[in-house]
This record gives structure tokens, C-alpha cells and sequence, in this order.
């Protein structure tokens, strides 16, 4: 089995490579330090594994996964406790490994990795179980910082960044960094005002001022848009 | 006061003393760039780049064996983010002991 490392950090490349070596059969062909590089290599070469860290500069794991049309199986491997609900929404991965692994952990994992079938298959997101899903408005959002509930209008709200465990909610006057899951605030946002085009990344649809190829202008911030999402957003625009 | 330790590199290489000296090695190399890079985020107030630092630097703390102080860098990266500098002293205190330890093997 052929697998690629990509993860900034030259630290854990080595103690995955190392973990690597103890497994008969599973071939570390390359290693990378960020996921543009990985791109380049899997445009031309096929792996049967991906070892993948999430927290990268400028690319994330989940933005590199976004970019492959037929992702092989993943491995995350991260120091985020907290990412393991948003993993799973994606097929290709197999496991999620918490730094620093341990050779008995990356095992288990490498048993999930052989008796798992990628499938292609999508997860049912009407079996969203949001306890709290009721509570919603339609003008303003509360959120919790630092023990106080601040108050925010939708309607300022341009972009929604997520950013490992925490949101970044960007507002004409300021911005929040809020302890939460971009899942959990779309169940609060009117869906005729929101969208998300991407995985990291949920926008106001109408403080949009341009759309170019993959990628969106929403006030000073350029926002990728997904191949999966794209022609839901195109659906929602009024186009001439 | 807890100690920096190999435990988990000893675990870790199986007796495999190359590995055991390669991968100190990375760290020893790794450590002061990635410290540097955090203060220079701090010095230049760039919070939340700082705390992509911190989240980045408590892998080389729990590598270390630094169970506490794993605690501090979660809570001091989640500050950060929102702009608080309380566990700072704190957080580098542990850097410092980290170095110096990384440095003497």
C-alpha cells in the first residue's frame, strides 16, 4: 500500500514515517510540508493512503480534501480534539489520529484503514440533531465570549470563517472568534440570507460584489467556493 | 513542578536508538523556529497567528511529556484568539524550560 505524509511539521512527518515502517506492506513514497506541494505529486502519481494534518497555513487538511475529485483513504492527523464530527462528514476518511500517536493507536488505525471501503456515498444531513435547533431568530444571533453573550446582527454579518475548533464571524464593525463548529451556526442562520460555499467558509449572500471561477468577493475577503457547492450558489443568485 | 521527559520518544523508537537521535534532532531544530516565530506574532500583536503557533508548538509540548503544560497552551491558543494575553508568562515559562531541556540532551 503506497502512502504520502503531508503535514507542516518535519516532527511529525518523521514519527508517521517512523510508525510507518512497522506496518509490512505500507510504503511511504513521499512526505510533504504543505498541501500544494501534495497536489502537484498527486496530479501525476496515485497513492492508496493519505496521512493528513488539518491545522496548515493558507491550506488546510480540509481545504486539500475539497480539491480531490477521487480522495484515496485518509488518516487525519491533528492536535484538535474537537474536529472529529466535521471528519466524518467526509467518506475518505478512515481515522483521526491525536497527536502524539502512539504505535498501538496508528495500528488500530491501520486495521480501520484495510477494512474500510471508500464509498462515494452522501451523508444524510437531514439527520442534523441539533437539541436546540428551535431557537431561532431571524434578526440577531447571541454568542459566547468570554462568559458574555454578545449580540449580532445577522443582517452585518458578511462571512463566516471556520478556523480549527473556533468560528471567525466577520461583521461590517468588528470581528468574533467564537468556540464553535461552522455546522452549528448554519442550524441558527436564516438559510434565505446564508449559504455555505465551502467547507471552511459560509457567506451572506447578498454582500457579495463578485464571483470569479472558484472564488468569491465578499467585501475585502476572497472566499473559495467548492465544486459541490457552486451551483447551489449560482441557483440563489438573480442572474441576467 | 513537572519535567520535560523522553518517555514518549523512548516509547516511541523501540529501542531504535537512530530514530531516537534523528527525531530529537528535528525537534532541536524545529523547537527555536517555531518559538521565534510565535514571539515575533506576539511582538507584532498578530493574535491569531500566534495562536496557530501555539497550537502548532503544544505537539512538541506533549512530545516532551509535559502534561500540564499541554493544558496551559490549549487554554493560552483559545486567549489568544480572542485577544487575551493572561496565560502568556505562563506559556513561555514552558517554552523556556522546553529549550533548555531539548538543548542539554
Amino acid at each position: 500500500m503506497k502512502c504520502i505524509i503531508i503535514d507542516d511539521e518535519a516532527t511529525a512527518r518523521a514519527i508517521i514515517a517512523h510508525l510507518c515502517a512497522s506496518v509490512d506492506g505500507l510504503e511511504v513514497v513521499e512526505e510533504f510540508p504543505n498541501a500544494i506541494q501534495a497536489i502537484k505529486f498527486l496530479n501525476k502519481n496515485e497513492v492508496d493512503l493519505i496521512f493528513l494534518d488539518i491545522h496548515m497555513p493558507d491550506f488546510t487538511g480540509f481545504d486539500f480534501i475539497d480539491t480531490l475529485k477521487t480522495p484515496p483513504k485518509i488518516v487525519l492527523t491533528t492536535s484538535d480534539k474537537n474536529l472529529a464530527f466535521e471528519a466524518f462528514e467526509y467518506d475518505c476518511i478512515v481515522d483521526y489520529l491525536l497527536k502524539p500517536v502512539t504505535l498501538p493507536r496508528f495500528l488500530k488505525a491501520m486495521q480501520k484503514v484495510e477494512s474500510t471501503n471508500v464509498t462515494t456515498s452522501v451523508i444524510d444531513m437531514d439527520k442534523k440533531e441539533s437539541t436546540d435547533s428551535n431557537n431561532t431568530s431571524d434578526k440577531e444571533l447571541y454568542v459566547n465570549i468570554d462568559r458574555r453573550l454578545i449580540k449580532i446582527d445577522f443582517e452585518s454579518i458578511y462571512l463566516i470563517e471556520a478556523k480549527g475548533d473556533y468560528i471567525l464571524i466577520k461583521t461590517h464593525e468588528k470581528n468574533y472568534t467564537v468556540h464553535s463548529t461552522l455546522k452549528k451556526i448554519e442550524e441558527k442562520l436564516p438559510d434565505n440570507l446564508f449559504l455555505k460555499v465551502h467547507r471552511s467558509y459560509i457567506i451572506h449572500i447578498k454582500k457579495i460584489i463578485d464571483i470569479e471561477d472558484n472564488s468569491v468577493l465578499i467585501e475585502r475577503d476572497v472566499v473559495p467556493i467548492s465544486r459541490s457547492n457552486r451551483s447551489e450558489l449560482m441557483k440563489r443568485l438573480n442572474l441576467l | 513542578m513537572e519535567q520535560p521527559n523522553l518517555s514518549y520518544i523512548e516509547e516511541l523508537s523501540g529501542g531504535d536508538n537512530a530514530f531516537k537521535e534523528k527525531l530529537i534532532a528535528i525537534v532541536r531544530k524545529e523547537l527555536p523556529r517555531e518559538i521565534s516565530d510565535y514571539k515575533t506574532n506576539i511582538e507584532a500583536a498578530s493574535y491569531e497567528k500566534a495562536a496557530e503557533y501555539v497550537h502548532k508548538l503544544k505537539h512538541k509540548i506533549s512530545i516532551l511529556g509535559l502534561e500540564e503544560a499541554y493544558y496551559v497552551a490549549m487554554d493560552y491558543e483559545e486567549d489568544l484568539r480572542n485577544e487575551r494575553l493572561e496565560c502568556q508568562s505562563k506559556f513561555e515559562a514552558i517554552l523556556l524550560q522546553m529549550s533548555q531541556f531539548i538543548e542539554l540532551l
